[in-house]
């Protein structure tokens, strides 16, 4: 080989990094089969022990998790328990959502493992706890775009990433489920995993199950992924998800989906090529029934369905009236073994489908969204996190993102659940702000927002039932009365934001 | 109206409310748990006792567990639970007893 000298390259300075010379020594090449080098040469650890220590990761540093196994969980527990027994203090656990199974931490808050909370919300125990004053530090609550978009923005720096994976191969190529056998455990996308996986400063994969090389097409791709654990187990395949999100029975729903979709037939967003999303809740997925059966009656087919995918979706899909499948999130069986067969049901990361600040980003090509509200206000506010005793008990979800992006966003909210009213004067917490909510669906009538004139013009020519907003909240009130105001101290326990990350309402400690 | 034995009316289903009555040792007692005692607590009492004193029970022990009941149906249980604990008839034709 020609012997080289550096000095004489012109203007070397200017060439990044050219300051070494070739060495043939340094080059030994592996000729090991394939076989044999993912046993002796990959990056599994022997232990999440090890993991942690490999990761440098510190005390006061941020750790992230994904909610793809919901209440099936066992990745949260497991890591903090693990973290708290190496003696970790002052954590900030950033999960994209938590929820019942995840009680344990409150011991780890007791015991200074965790100092604080960021996630899209909160159940059970642990919400309870929080509620009522458990944490100094404010729990943080981003919507699923906020937190992608604070991901990106580097706003929520994430240290290590610990992320669950029904499949991975030696390398990281990690997936949400296994394509080679039945068994296992089974969650579909890992849509939020991939936005923590690419930004994280390290990325820790535990899977129960490793498989060969290579693990394609992948959810996390290994060029992400710093090392791998192996567990016995990482969930619950029954609090992951069921078979099929059946259709509910109940006929208020029903009544509510039938008026929902009445409303999308009248809105002029359905078209060919139209585009929507169906939220979680009963009446929200029953919505899907009604479209299809228009669709096939009118020979109209969507361009996209996105979000939070259920079987209902699939069916439409594989019926040919859905073109193509953007799923963030799969809630059910069904969906997850499409997201794994059908080649247009596409995993799409949680930045891809709502990040605030991309203009291409799905939520914004939304035609119509269906949502569902815990609690509706004459501004048309949502209150989808605490409940009506002021305890936090759900999640912002991408409701605000959809909200924000879709043409023409429906909230179905019956207008009193038992004796609780739901379209109220003032909800306990803003989520969604009234501005960007256009129709509510009550099993009393519909309201539209007084922004959206020539959409009200179209319900109303299109003779459903419609009402103020104000006259709603009036009926509500006649059924059950006015209930007395909760109780608050001046403790604030949680801090909501907007998706840019602004803080829209905060959360109080509870008076017992 | 004077109460002579336990009245029951209601069930425990969700938007009812399960009222149970016997003589009082002078007064009106009730003693409340309700899924919606924190919003609507003191309305039921209220609701309650408009409601015996309605029908002139004034010496009563009331025993009241509310599924989130509406205040149409908190009378319609009270006014059951007086007739049963009284012993009267009620007359379903009117407003009466």
């Amino acid at each position: 080989m020609r012997k080289i000298d550096l000095e004489s390259i012109p203007y070397r300075e200017e060439l990044h990094e050219i300051n070494k010379v070739f060495n043939v020594k340094k080059v030994t090449k592996n000729t090991r089969t394939l076989a044999e080098r993912e046993i002796h040469h990959n990056k599994i650890v022997g232990s999440l022990e090890e993991a942690e220590q490999r990761a440098g990761l510190k005390n006061g540093m941020t750790i992230s998790f994904h909610h793809h196994f919901r209440n099936g969980d066992y990745v949260v527990n497991m890591v903090v328990d693990k973290l708290a027994e190496m003696g970790y203090r002052d954590l900030v656990l950033a999960a994209s959502s938590l929820t019942d199974c995840h009680a344990p931490l409150i011991k780890h808050i007791e015991n200074g493992v965790i100092r604080r909370i960021e996630t899209s919300g909160l159940r059970g125990k642990l919400a309870e706890a929080i509620s009522h004053g458990l944490m100094d530090v404010p729990v943080v609550f981003r919507s699923h775009g906020g937190r992608a978009g604070a991901i990106e923005k580097g706003e929520l720096p994430i240290d290590v990433a610990f992320l669950g994976a029904p499949s991975c191969d030696p390398y990281g190529n990690a997936n949400g489920y296994i394509r080679d056998t039945a068994e296992g455990i089974m969650c579909g996308s890992m849509g939020y995993a991939k936005s923590d996986a690419t930004y994280a400063d390290k990325v820790i994969i535990i899977t129960n199950h490793i498989v060969h090389y290579p693990n394609t097409p992948f959810a996390i791709p290994e060029s992400d992924v710093d090392y791998i654990v192996k567990v016995d187990e990482i969930g619950d395949p029954a609090g992951i998800m069921t078979g099929a999100t059946r259709y509910t029975t109940n006929p208020k729903e029903l009544l509510m989906a039938e008026l929902a979709s009445k409303v999308i037939f009248a809105s002029g967003r359905f078209q060919d090529g139209f585009s929507f999303q169906t939220g979680t809740g009963g009446a929200s997925l029953a919505v899907t029934r009604f479209l299809k059966d228009k669709m096939l009656e009118k020979g109209i087919k969507a361009s996209f369905a996105l979000g939070g995918i259920t079987g209902s979706i699939v069916e439409l899909h594989e019926q040919g009236l859905i073109k193509r499948i953007l799923d963030v999130q799969s809630f059910d069986l069904r969906a997850a073994q499409s997201l794994r067969d059908n080649r247009f049901h596409h995993q799409i990361s949680a930045g891809y489908y709502a990040s605030p600040y991309s203009e291409g980003t799905a939520v914004n090509q939304l035609d119509v969204v269906v949502l569902s509200a815990l609690e509706v206000d004459t501004s048309f506010n949502v209150n989808v996190l605490t409940g009506n005793d002021g305890i936090i008990r759900g999640a912002i979800g991408g409701h605000p993102d959809t909200s924000f992006g879709a043409s023409v966003s429906i909230v179905i909210v019956p207008l009193t659940r038992g004796r609780i009213p739901c379209v109220v004067k003032q909800v306990n917490t803003v989520v969604t702000p009234g501005k960007t909510v256009d129709v509510v669906v009550t099993d009393h009538g519909i309201a539209v927002n007084p922004l959206r004139k020539v959409l009200r013009q179209r319900m109303i020519d299109n003779g459903l039932p419609v009402y103020t907003i104000e006259e709603l909240q009036k009926k509500a009130e006649q059924l059950v009365g006015v209930p007395d105001p909760v109780q608050y101290t001046d403790k604030v326990v949680g801090v909501v934001t907007y998706r840019d990350g602004s803080v829209i309402d905060l959360i109080y400690q509870v008076k017992d | 109206m004077e109460l002579k034995k336990v009245g029951v009316s209601g069930t425990l289903e969700s938007s009812d409310v399960m009222i149970t009555l016997e003589p009082g040792n002078g007064g009106i007692e009730i003693e409340l748990s309700s899924t919606v005692e924190k919003q609507f607590g003191n309305a039921i009492r209220r609701e309650i006792l408009a409601t015996l004193e309605s029908m002139g029970v004034n010496n009563a022990r009331v025993t009241a567990v509310d599924k989130g009941a509406l205040d149409c149906v908190i009378r319609a249980r009270v006014k059951t639970a007086v007739c049963r604990a009284a012993e009267v008839e009620y007359n379903w034709g009117g407003d009466g007893q």
